[in-house]
């Protein structure tokens, strides 16, 4: 029998960034509000305390910060004939686990999105036509354009403290030759921050990439440049570029989390409640199952516990979301084979390609030098910059140098042919560390019918419920955008004038690896889009089968993005807030 | 040198044990002669697991010209330690059953195994392939002998009935990398001898002055401890 809490007004489930920017929003709107995080409580002390933290053994090795696995994790496998095993150990992509979730781990990189991305299928149908498509393809519309999500953009990035040059605001173009991208969209305001310092690195890369013609400039980035205030009265410290961002909690207060950004401004309201291990188990549904009427959780001594609410937010990491949704019978689940369905549709993931430059001891690449959202960037192959007609597939990439700070254990690349141990090992390793430039070209990945989320057959969870299982491998457009990438890329390394090259690349025929890190740029499963035959939320992320449910998160991106997530998650949070505040609570209902 | 804290309080230590030893031999500790040093007194590896350790550790990260090597850095005594953690009795992955062992690389470790079993099971593997091969177990052969025995190990040429030869190569490979780029903290890296090796910086941590610089970044590292290499 369940322990049964008080009611209270909306229910968070994952206190990430969409989690505790609902919190906030929905507080401000006088609602109660009880967070439930299913990790541990983390905060910049203890977890983040200097020197403690600088320990790449602890964070990135044994993963201090990413999700347990020992309790629950996925299975995957590569096609529909195949039995799917379990992803034991973290390496292809590291959830985040505890108040933060992946939100405290992140690097800083903050982009908005490149607006052809929000109407990818219809644009690609205007400019290339139907038959474009290959088949099996099922990018769709967002069904929310740039110009909505402007404002959120804009706030999101004050909230941030997020560091860049603008290209042009309100139609005055204010960043050429300042580090301004050309291909960016239209701003409301500048940068909340200017751009920080530009390492050696990226510095090469840039110069390299204006000789070959193309349009260099400052990565977005949540790792302030300077001191700053945010709207909440939140405080940032300027970045020192110590190079312990990605997979650590940042012990200067310099990168954004929802931590240091929001939750202290969270405290001080009566409104709002945090529960930390608090592993929610179901959305709890009424007889109609038309509405939520709020969600059990195991607490930290293993008390199932019942929390009325009503208003349900799922704010989980992306595939958490579409897990829970399956598990609550929210929505109907995907099938490949019909293609009805929604829940699980249209899971996409990151397709990149990596080289690693190396240069003779004249240039001082001093990699452990970093800030995880700083670099240099070129768009010019990204969304649709490029015409896609002859290239013949669909998607684009960003590329960059984007200095994050290479730690000894995990970081050090070596050109081909040189021995993994021994003399010459360690003679490679004394020549080439310093001076390795690591650059990225971080493609989009498009959705396909037979990529998609489903619940497991077999294995079970530490309460016995059935795992999350991704059914995904790499398609043959993918391969071909990739390797078209990592060539654009061949060309701006080898204009850095390095002693040798080291691409890495997916070949023909490559399957999914679980075991080598990508991105943990999860999206889809449960999709937002205009029509509800073929996505799982409206366009406000609110259920279109339980309308007191709302789900953000990249869960919602009916694809993957050539540019980061976060800064697309958390406008479409605020989106989302806005429409709960403004239309759903004087009115509870479907929103679209 | 002097001015290293390892060193002097490693000094110390060895003036210690010297007075200490007729009072250890008493008490059934081995007299060899020698003084006790940690690198001694395993807690998880046997007399002949650590021989072997040892002896592998060596090779994978050789004391050459450009300095110390895996044993001189105290990687051993690392490992060792790190097989008392929660990663070393697989307390951090999934590991409940069915498992599939023989599934494709692209989906990643799906044996029952954890790493105190690979070292347990793979050493004695080890050596007993050695022994058959050469006559003698690994910590008793010539350096070249035992490079051509890690070949044979890392390329999967050797065959091991219950771990594969190439995962335990590839786990003591990477955990001979861990133990010395790992902060000193964790038992490794003595000296900071992996960082001096590459340039890292270690627990440094503000860079703010040499971003924007292409020069050889000048001072060296240090430790959590604040131990200067």
């Amino acid at each position: 029998m369940a322990t049964r809490m008080n009611k209270t007004d909306v229910v968070i489930v994952g206190f990430g960034w969409a989690g505790a920017i609902m919190a906030k929003e929905l507080t401000e709107a006088g609602l109660r509000v009880v967070a439930l995080e299913r990790g541990p409580a983390r905060d910049t002390q203890p977890d983040g305390a200097y020197p403690k933290v600088l320990d790449e053994l602890t964070y990135n090795i044994r993963k201090k910060l990413f999700q347990d696995l020992s309790r629950e994790t996925v299975t995957i496998r590569h096609g529909l004939d195949d039995t799917a095993l379990p992803y034991r150990q973290l390496g292809a992509f590291l959830p985040g686990d505890g108040v933060g979730g992946a939100g405290l781990h992140w690097s800083g990189v903050h982009f908005r999105v490149d607006p052809v991305e929000l109407r990818l299928r219809s644009h690609y149908e205007e400019r290339y036509g139907k038959g474009f498509l290959p088949d099996g393809m099922t990018i769709q519309d967002f069904g929310v354009s740039y110009e909505e999500l402007e404002p959120h953009f804009d706030f999101a990035e004050k909230v941030f403290g997020t560091s860049g040059t603008a290209w042009s605001v309100k139609g005055q173009v204010v960043g050429a030759d300042k580090g301004g991208n050309p291909f960016a969209p239209d701003r409301s305001n500048d940068f909340p921050l200017p751009a920080q310092m530009r390492p050696i690195s990226a510095q090469r890369f840039g110069k390299a990439a204006a000789e070959l013609g193309y349009h260099p400039y400052d990565l977005p980035s949540a790792n302030a440049s300077g001191p700053y205030s945010n709207p909440y009265g939140c405080q940032m410290g300027p970045c020192n570029f110590c190079g312990y961002c990605s997979g650590y909690v940042c012990y200067n207060y310099s990168k954004a989390s929802p931590n240091v950004n929001i939750l202290p401004a969270l405290r001080q309201s009566p409104l709002f409640a945090l529960r930390t291990q608090a592993h929610v188990l179901q959305v709890d549904l009424s007889a109609d199952r038309r509405t939520a009427t709020g969600v059990t959780y195991v607490d930290a001594q293993g008390r199932e516990v019942a929390q009325p609410a009503d208003i349900v937010i799922l704010s989980a990491f992306q595939f958490h979301n579409v897990r829970l949704m399956l598990l609550s019978g929210i929505g109907e689940p995907y099938d490949p084979a019909s293609g009805q369905g929604t829940v699980g549709r249209n899971f996409a993931y990151q397709n990149m390609a990596t080289i690693k430059a190396f240069f003779s001891g004249e240039v001082h690449a001093n990699p452990f030098i970093g800030a995880g959202g700083n670099g240099i960037a070129i768009d010019d192959f990204n969304a649709d910059n490029f015409d896609h007609g002859p290239a013949g597939f669909v998607g684009g990439s960003p590329m960059w140098v984007n200095q994050a700070g290479v730690k000894p254990i995990s970081g050090i690349a070596l050109p081909e042919g040189v021995p993994g141990w021994g003399s010459a090992w360690k003679q490679a390793v004394a020549e080439y560390y310093t001076h390795t430039v690591s650059m990225d070209a971080h493609g989009a990945h498009m959705s396909y019918r037979d990529n998609y989320l489903s619940l497991d057959p077999t294995y079970r969870d530490a309460y016995g419920r059935p795992l999350l299982r991704m059914t995904l491998d790499w398609k043959d457009n993918d391969i071909r955008m990739t390797r078209f990438m990592a060539e654009k890329m061949r060309a701006v390394a080898q204009a850095m004038g390095p002693k040798a090259l080291r691409v890495y690349v997916k070949n023909f025929g490559d399957h999914f690896d679980t075991t080598s890190y990508q991105t943990t740029h999860l999206n889809g499963g449960a999709i937002m889009g205009a029509d509800r035959r073929t996505s799982a939320i409206n366009r406000y992320l609110q259920s279109w089968d339980v309308h007191n449910v709302f789900v953000p998160g990249a869960s919602a991106f009916p694809q993957g993005l050539g540019y980061n997530p976060t800064g697309l998650v958390a406008a479409l949070t605020y989106w989302s807030a806005k429409a709960i505040r403004e239309r759903y609570l004087a009115k509870p209902g479907p929103l679209a | 040198m002097p001015d290293d804290p390892s060193f002097t309080s490693r000094r110390r230590f060895l003036q210690w044990s010297a007075v200490a030893v007729p009072a250890l031999a008493a008490a059934g500790a081995p007299a060899s002669g020698q003084a006790p040093s940690a690198d001694d007194r395993p807690t998880f590896f046997s007399a002949s697991e650590w021989a072997f350790l040892r002896a592998a550790a060596a090779r994978l990260i050789p004391a050459d010209a450009l300095g110390p090597g895996a044993l001189e850095a105290g990687v051993p005594e690392f490992i060792d330690r790190q097989m008392a953690t929660p990663w070393a009795e697989g307390r951090l992955w999934y590991m409940q059953g069915p498992f599939v062992p023989d599934a494709p690389p692209t989906l990643g470790w799906q044996m029952r195994l954890t790493p105190r079993d690979v070292y347990r099971l793979g050493i004695a593997a080890a050596d007993g392939w050695t022994q058959d091969r050469h006559g003698r177990v690994f910590a008793e052969l010539d350096p070249a002998a035992q490079d051509g025995v890690l070949q044979a190990f890392e390329s999967g040429k050797a065959r091991f009935e219950q771990v594969p030869a190439a995962i335990f190569f590839a786990m003591l490979l990477g955990n001979v990398r861990e133990g010395f780029f790992s902060d000193p903290v964790h038992g490794g890296n003595r000296g900071l001898a992996g960082w001096k090796l590459i340039g890292f910086p270690g627990a440094r941590a503000d860079f703010m002055d040499w971003v924007e610089r292409d020069v050889a970044y000048p001072l060296p590292p240090v430790s959590l401890s604040g131990q200067r290499g």
